[in-house]
C-alpha cells in the first residue's frame, strides 16, 4: 500500500469538507473492496475519509410500506434485521450470502452499490425493488444509478446516505456463486410490485447489473417457476471468463430465476 | 502400546504454539540491522531483457541497493540446476536450460526475478521496486506443452531444441503394441492432469545474514529440507561453502512439496546480504506464491489399457506430455519418470507396461513435486482408464479390478517397482462395506426423485513412498542419496533429545517421533524433544517429501535406540550386577528380567554420564547416532469411494459421500493420520472439483493469480469423509510403516471424476470438473 492519510468523519458535510481539502481523497466505508485494491496498489488515494462513524448513515428503518436502510448499515445487520425479515426477507437471504462472516460485518450497503462490482449482490437487488438511491444531494432511481462496471451516476464527492423501496408483494434472491470468490457468477433478484415484476441480474453482464426482460414478460402473467419452463435468455452481451462461459451464464440466468421466484413463493 | 507410546492417538504437542500464534516463522526473524527486500518480477511471459535502469530507484527514500542478473553473474553466483539426471530414450543427457537467479538477457515466465531492492522497509522497497526501468523487447509465448512441441513454436532455451527436455520411456513398446493388436478389448483415453498451485499456507520467506566478522552466512528459510538446501546452495551456486553456511528452517507453515527446491530468492537474499552489508528479509506476498512457487501436475496423456477374453489386463500403454514451465526446478525431471511411470502397474497384474514421456519447456512457472508427485497423475490414468473399462465391458467396477488385483507378494511389477506386501481386496471390501455400494441403487432413484443424478465411483490406487534405497535412485539418476539420521541424545538427569534430519511442516514430527521414543523406554512423552531444522544443531538430514518421515526417518531414530538401548543395558547390567542379556527397559525402568531388581532410567542416564562406575573400557555419555538408508520404497494403498449428487441444471456437484479405507501398514498415531488422510482429500477434491491454473495462451498471463480466480477447496466444499485403515505391515523397515502424507491427494482425484462421469452418463470430463465444465458434458 502507498502512504494515505486516515480522516475520521462524523457527519456527511464533515465528510465532504475532508473530501475537498485531500489533494486525491476518497470515501472509505467498509473498506472490503477499497482496501484490498489499495494493497494490490491499484489504488492510491492520499487521503481516505471513513464513513464508517457517521450516525446518520446507519439504520434500517420499516415504516408502513415503505423500507429505507442507510447506506453505513453492514450486510451483518441487514442479514439479521428482523423488521426487514418481514418485510422482504429476500433483501436478508442476500445479504446473508455476501463474502465471509468479516467481510459482512465490515461491509456496507452504501459501499457495495456506490463500488458496483457487475459481481457484487446488493444491485440486483436494487435494481429489482425499484429503490430509490438517497445521497447528499439528490435522489436517484435505480435504473438511473447503475451505469457501467464500476461506474454509477454518483459524482466524485457524492456520498450515499440511504435507499429505500416499497415493500413489494414478494420478492426472492438465487444466487450461483463463482467458485472461486463466492461473488455472484450469475444472481437473479425477482421482485413482484403492484405495478409489475422486476427481474434484474448481476454477475453475468458485460456492462454490470441488467433487467432481464424475458424473465420478466415471462412472469407477468403467472409469478410461478413454472412460467419459466422454455423461457431462454439470449448470451449477447453476457461476460465469458474462465469460470463460465456467455452460454452458461445464459442457462444460469434462467435457472436462478426459477429458483428466485420458488423463494419468494415461500419455497 | 500405552497411552502415549506407538499406536496412541495423541493431541499434537506442537499445536498449542501454532493455534494460539505463538509459533515463529521465517518472517517472524528478526535479526539486527536487517533490511527488507522486494523482488522485481517479470510483467512477460517471454521477453528480451534490453536493460535496467536503477538510478531512479536508488535515490529513492530508505533504498540500500538495488541489485541485478550481471552483477550476480560477475560474483559467480551460479545457475539453478535440477538434481536428477534422466536420459532420453537415444541416450542422450536431459537438455536443461540455463536459469540464473535473477534473469540477465532475457524472461521466460511472468513473475520471473530481475532484480532484487534491499531498503529500509518493506514499502519503500515496493515503490523502488515500481521505480526500477527494465526496457523488454516481448516475444511470443507458449503456455501449453503440447503446442510447444509443434513446429514453429516460441523457443525458450538453445539448449532444449523443440522444447524438448527428453523424450524417455519405460518398457517394451513392441511388445506392448504386439499384446494390444491381439487384446479382446482395449479401452482407450485422452487425459488431462491440470495443473495446481500448491498454496502453503505460510508463503515463502527467506532471510540472509552475512556475518563479516565470522565471514560466515545464516539463512533461515522456509524449507522442507535445509541441509538439501545448504549442500546446494554450497556446490551448485557458489553462495558459501557448507562450513560457512547455516540454514535454518524453524516452523515451516505447510510445504507439500513446493518448499522442497532451492529458489532464487534465497540464493539471492544471502548474496545480497553480502553486497551490501546489511541482513536482507523477503516474505513473498500472496500473488507471489501463485506466480513463483513450483506449480504441480500439467500433464497431457493418452491411454490404452488391453483386455484378454476374461477380462484380464494384458497390456498398458501410456504416452504422456509432461509441463515443466520456464525451467527445471531441483527435482522436477524425476517426478513425471521415476515417480509416475514406475507405479503405472497400479494393484493390478499388467504383464507388459510402456509408457513414454516427453518433458516439455513453456512459458509458465516451473513445476515440481506437489503432494503426491507423479503417483496422483498415475493413479488418474490407471483408474479412470480402469473404470472407463468396467462400463465398456459392461461389468462391475468392483469385480473388474477384484480380477485383476495382486495377491502374491512380494511383486515385481514390469516398471521397476517391487511391491513388498498389500491386500488390495481388505481394502475394496471395507470401503464397499462403509460406503453401503450395495445400497448405492436406492439411493440413486431417491435422488432421481429431488431432481439430482446421483453417480458413484471408486479409485484403487497405490503409490510408493519411504523414498529411497540410496543406491537404487543413484542408478536411476539422482544426485543425492536418500536416506535419513538421527541422533538419540540422552540426557544426564533422563530426558531425551532427538536430532532428526527429516523436517516438520505440519506432519507433526514432535509427536509422533517422541511416541517412538517414549515407547521405547517407557519414559513420559513430555520428556522427549524433537529438534530439526537447523544445520549447526543436526547432522545432515534429508529432510521431508514424498512420505518419507515415518518410513525412513523414524526407521533411523529406531537404529540409534537400539544403540543407545544396547548401551544403557551395559550400564545396567554393570550397576545391577547381572547378565546384560537378562536386562529389560520398559516403564522408565531398567530392570533384571525375573528378579525385583531395577534402577530407574534417570539413574542409568546419570551414571553414563558421571562416569564413576562405568564398564570397563566404555566411554562416559549416552548418545548414538544412525544413518538409515532403506532397503526398498514402501507401498501405502488403498480404496476411495466418492459419491455425488449432480445438479442438472446448473452443473454442480454435491460430494454426499467419502470413503478412504487405506493401508499404512503399521500406524504410530491415528489422530494425526486421519489428519493427513483429510487434508490429503481435501487437496484431492480441490484438484478434481475446483483447482485449476491457468494461463492465457496468447499473452502467457497467469489468470488465477489470486484467491478471487484460483479456487481453493472450503470446508463447506466437503463432506464429512469415513475414513478407515486395512493395515498390512511393511516388512522392510523396523516399524513396519508405509506413509500417509500424500494418499489422499493419490487415490481422491478419479474417484470423484468416476463418480461425476457415473452421474452424468458421459465420460468427457476433465479435471477440475467445476459447474460449467459438468454442465457442458451433459449438453
Ligand atoms: C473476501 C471478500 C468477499 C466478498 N464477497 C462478496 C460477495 O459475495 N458479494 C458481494 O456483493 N460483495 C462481496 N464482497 C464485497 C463486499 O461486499 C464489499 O463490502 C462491498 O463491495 C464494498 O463495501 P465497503 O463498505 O467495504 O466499501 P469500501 O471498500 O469501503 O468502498 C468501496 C467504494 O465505495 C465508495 N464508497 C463507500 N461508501 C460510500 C458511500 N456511502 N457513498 C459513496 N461512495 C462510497 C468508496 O469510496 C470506494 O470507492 C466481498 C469482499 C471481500 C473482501
Amino acid at each position: 500500500m502507498h502512504q494515505t492519510t486516515y480522516h475520521r468523519a462524523s457527519s456527511i458535510s464533515e465528510a465532504v469538507k475532508m473530501l475537498k481539502e485531500a489533494e486525491d481523497g476518497k470515501f472509505v466505508a467498509g473498506g472490503q473492496t477499497l482496501i484490498p485494491t489499495m494493497k494490490q496498489r491499484l489504488a492510491a488515494p492520499s487521503d481516505l475519509i471513513d464513513l464508517r462513524h457517521i450516525g446518520e448513515l446507519k439504520g434500517i428503518e420499516v415504516a408502513g410500506n415503505t423500507v429505507k436502510i442507510g447506506a453505513g448499515t453492514t450486510h451483518a445487520e441487514v442479514a439479521r434485521d428482523a423488521a426487514l425479515a418481514k418485510a422482504c426477507p429476500a433483501l436478508c437471504h442476500l445479504a446473508a450470502h455476501i463474502g465471509d462472516p468479516h467481510v459482512r460485518h465490515m461491509g456496507t450497503l452504501g459501499g457495495s452499490i456506490a463500488n458496483n462490482d457487475p459481481a457484487a449482490d446488493y444491485p440486483a437487488a436494487v435494481l429489482a425493488l425499484a429503490a430509490t438511491v438517497h445521497t447528499n444531494k439528490r435522489e436517484i432511481a435505480a435504473d438511473d444509478f447503475f451505469v457501467d462496471l464500476f461506474e454509477t451516476a454518483l459524482e466524485d464527492d457524492e456520498i450515499v446516505t440511504a435507499i429505500s423501496f416499497a415493500v413489494p408483494e414478494k420478492a426472492g434472491y438465487a444466487k450461483f456463486p463463482n467458485p472461486a470468490s463466492r461473488y455472484a457468477l450469475t444472481g437473479v433478484f425477482v421482485a413482484k410490485h403492484a405495478d409489475g415484476v422486476r427481474a434484474a441480474v448481476t454477475g453475468a453482464g458485460e456492462n454490470g447489473v441488467f433487467r432481464a426482460e424475458a424473465i420478466e414478460k415471462a412472469l407477468v402473467g403467472a409469478f410461478e417457476a413454472s412460467a419459466l419452463d422454455g423461457t431462454t435468455v439470449p448470451a449477447d452481451g453476457l461476460m465469458s471468463d474462465i469460470h463460465a462461459s456467455a452460454e452458461y451464464r445464459a442457462n444460469l440466468i434462467v435457472v436462478m430465476a426459477k429458483r428466485a421466484v420458488q423463494a419468494a413463493n415461500g419455497g | 502400546m500405552g497411552i502415549e507410546g506407538i499406536g496412541a492417538r495423541v493431541a499434537r504437542k506442537e499445536d498449542k504454539r501454532f493455534i494460539t500464534g505463538l509459533g515463529r516463522y521465517v518472517d517472524d526473524m528478526v535479526v539486527p540491522g536487517m533490511k527488507h527486500a522486494v523482488f522485481v518480477r517479470s510483467p512477460h511471459a517471454h521477453a528480451a531483457i534490453k536493460g535496467i535502469d536503477a538510478t531512479a530507484a536508488k535515490a529513492m527514500p530508505g533504498v540500500i541497493d538495488v541489485l541485478t542478473g550481471p552483477e550476480l553473474k560477475a560474483d559467480g553466483i551460479g545457475n539453478l540446476i535440477c538434481g536428477w539426471m534422466i536420459h532420453s530414450k537415444d541416450g542422450s543427457p536431459m537438455k536443461m536450460g540455463a536459469w540464473s537467479p535473477l534473469a540477465v538477457d532475457r524472461v521466460r515466465y511472468v513473475g520471473e526475478a530481475v532484480a532484487i531492492v534491499v531498503a529500509e522497509t518493506r514499502n519503500q522497497a515496493r515503490d523502488a521496486a515500481e521505480a526500477v526501468e527494465v526496457s523488454y523487447e516481448e516475444m511470443p509465448a507458449v503456455t501449453d506443452a503440447a503446442r510447444a512441441l509443434d513446429a514453429g513454436a516460441p523457443q525458450l532455451h538453445p539448449e532444449a531444441e523443440g522444447n524438448l527436455i527428453y523424450d524417455w520411456e519405460i518398457g517394451e513398446a513392441a511388445a506392448v503394441d504386439e499384446a494390444l493388436a491381439k487384446a479382446a478389448h482395449v479401452t482407450r483415453l485422452k487425459l488431462v492432469n491440470n495443473r495446481l498451485v500448491p498454496n502453503a499456507m505460510e508463503p515463502r520467506a527467506a532471510l540472509g545474514h552475512y556475518d563479516m566478522a565470522e565471514d560466515h552466512f545464516t539463512l533461515w528459510t522456509t524449507s522442507q529440507n535445509p541441509h538439501v538446501a545448504r549442500l546446494v546452495m554450497s556446490a551448485f551456486y557458489n553462495v558459501a561453502p557448507e562450513n560457512k553456511l547455516r540454514v535454518i528452517a524453524p516452523d515451516v507453515g505447510g510445504g507439500f512439496g513446493s518448499k522442497i527446491y532451492i529458489y532464487p530468492e534465497e540464493i539471492v537474499c544471502l548474496w545480497a546480504s553480502k553486497r551490501t552489508g546489511v541482513p536482507v528479509k523477503w516474505t513473498a506476498d500472496r500473488t507471489e506464491s501463485f506466480m513463483c512457487d513450483a506449480h504441480g501436475r500439467d500433464h497431457h496423456t493418452e491411454v490404452a489399457l488391453g483386455f484378454d477374453a476374461d477380462n484380464r489386463m494384458v497390456a498398458l500403454k501410456v504416452d504422456t506430455i509432461a509441463n515443466f514451465g520456464a525451467y527445471m526446478s531441483l527435482f522436477s525431471s524425476a517426478v513425471p519418470t521415476y515417480l509416475y511411470a514406475t507405479l503405472l502397474s497400479g494393484q493390478y497384474v499388467i504383464p507388459k507396461i510402456h509408457c513414454n514421456v516427453r518433458a516439455v519447456y513453456t512459458n509458465t512457472a516451473p513445476v515440481d513435486a506437489y503432494r503426491g508427485a507423479g503417483r496422483p497423475e498415475a493413479t488418474y490414468v490407471l483408474e479412470r482408464t480402469v473404470e472407463t473399462a468396467a462400463r465398456e465391458l459392461g461389468i462391475s467396477p468392483a469385480e473388474l479390478r477384484r480380477r485383476n488385483f495382486i495377491r502374491e507378494f512380494p511383486y515385481q511389477t514390469p516398471v521397476i517397482m517391487n511391491y513388498d506386501a498389500g491386500d488390495y481386496e481388505a481394502s475394496l471390501d471395507a470401503a464397499m462395506r462403509a460406503a453401503d455400494y450395495d445400497g448405492f441403487p436406492a439411493r440413486r432413484e431417491e435422488a432421481k426423485k429431488r431432481g439430482k443424478l446421483r453417480g458413484i465411483g471408486m479409485s484403487c490406487y497405490i503409490e510408493a513412498c519411504g523414498i529411497a534405497p540410496s543406491q537404487a535412485v543413484g542408478s536411476l539418476g539422482a544426485g543425492v542419496g536418500l536416506w535419513e539420521s538421527a541422533e538419540v541424545r540422552v540426557n544426564a538427569a533422563g530426558t531425551i533429545e532427538v536430532l532428526t534430519g527429516s523436517h516438520s511442516h505440519g506432519q507433526g514430527h514432535e509427536t509422533t517421533f517422541a511416541q517412538v521414543v517414549a515407547s521405547r523406554f517407557g519414559v513420559p512423552l513430555d520428556q522427549v524433544s524433537i529438534v530439526h531444522g537447523d544445520t549447526d544443531k543436526v547432522q545432515m538430514g534429508m529432510g521431508t517429501y514424498g512420505s518419507r518421515s515415518g518410513a525412513v526417518g523414524a526407521s533411523a531414530i529406531v537404529k540409534a535406540l537400539d544403540k543407545v538401548e544396547a548401551k544403557a543395558k551395559k550400564i545396567a547390567a554393570h550397576l545391577l550386577e547381572a547378565d546384560e542379556g537378562d536386562i529389560v527397559i520398559e516403564n522408565g525402568e531398567a530392570k533384571v528380567a525375573g528378579t525385583d531388581k531395577s534402577l530407574p532410567w534417570a539413574q542409568v542416564a546419570l551414571a553414563a554420564y558421571t562416569a564413576h562406575n562405568l564398564p570397563e573400557g566404555m566411554e562416559p555419555g549416552l548418545k548414538e547416532t544412525s544413518f538409515y538408508d532403506p532397503t526398498n520404497f514402501t507401498f501405502p494403498a488403498g480404496c476411495y469411494i466418492a459419491e455425488v449428487e449432480v445438479d442438472p441444471e446448473t452443473g454442480h456437484t454435491d460430494i454426499v459421500q467419502f470413503v478412504a479405507a487405506d493401508d499404512f501398514g503399521n500406524i504410530i498415531n491415528p489422530l494425526i493420520v486421519e489428519g493427513q488422510v483429510h487434508g490429503g482429500l481435501a487437496q484431492g477434491i480441490g484438484q478434481a472439483l475446483l483447482e485449476g491454473c491457468h494461463y492465457d495462451p496468447a499473452s502467457g498471463q497467469l489468470v488465477t493469480a489470486s484467491y478471487m480466480d484460483y479456487t481453493m477447496p472450503r470446508a463447506g466444499d466437503l463432506p464429512s469423509f469415513k475414513v478407515s485403515t486395512t493395515n498390512t505391515p511393511c516388512p522392510g523397515n523396523p516399524l513396519g510403516v508405509k506413509g500417509c502424507g500424500e494418499a489422499g491427494a493419490i487415490g481422491s482425484p478419479p474417484a470423484i471424476i468416476n463418480a461425476i462421469t457415473d452421474a452424468i452418463g458421459t465420460n468427457a470430463l476433465d479435471m477440475p470438473a467445476t459447474p460449467q465444465k459438468v454442465w457442458a458434458a451433459m449438453k
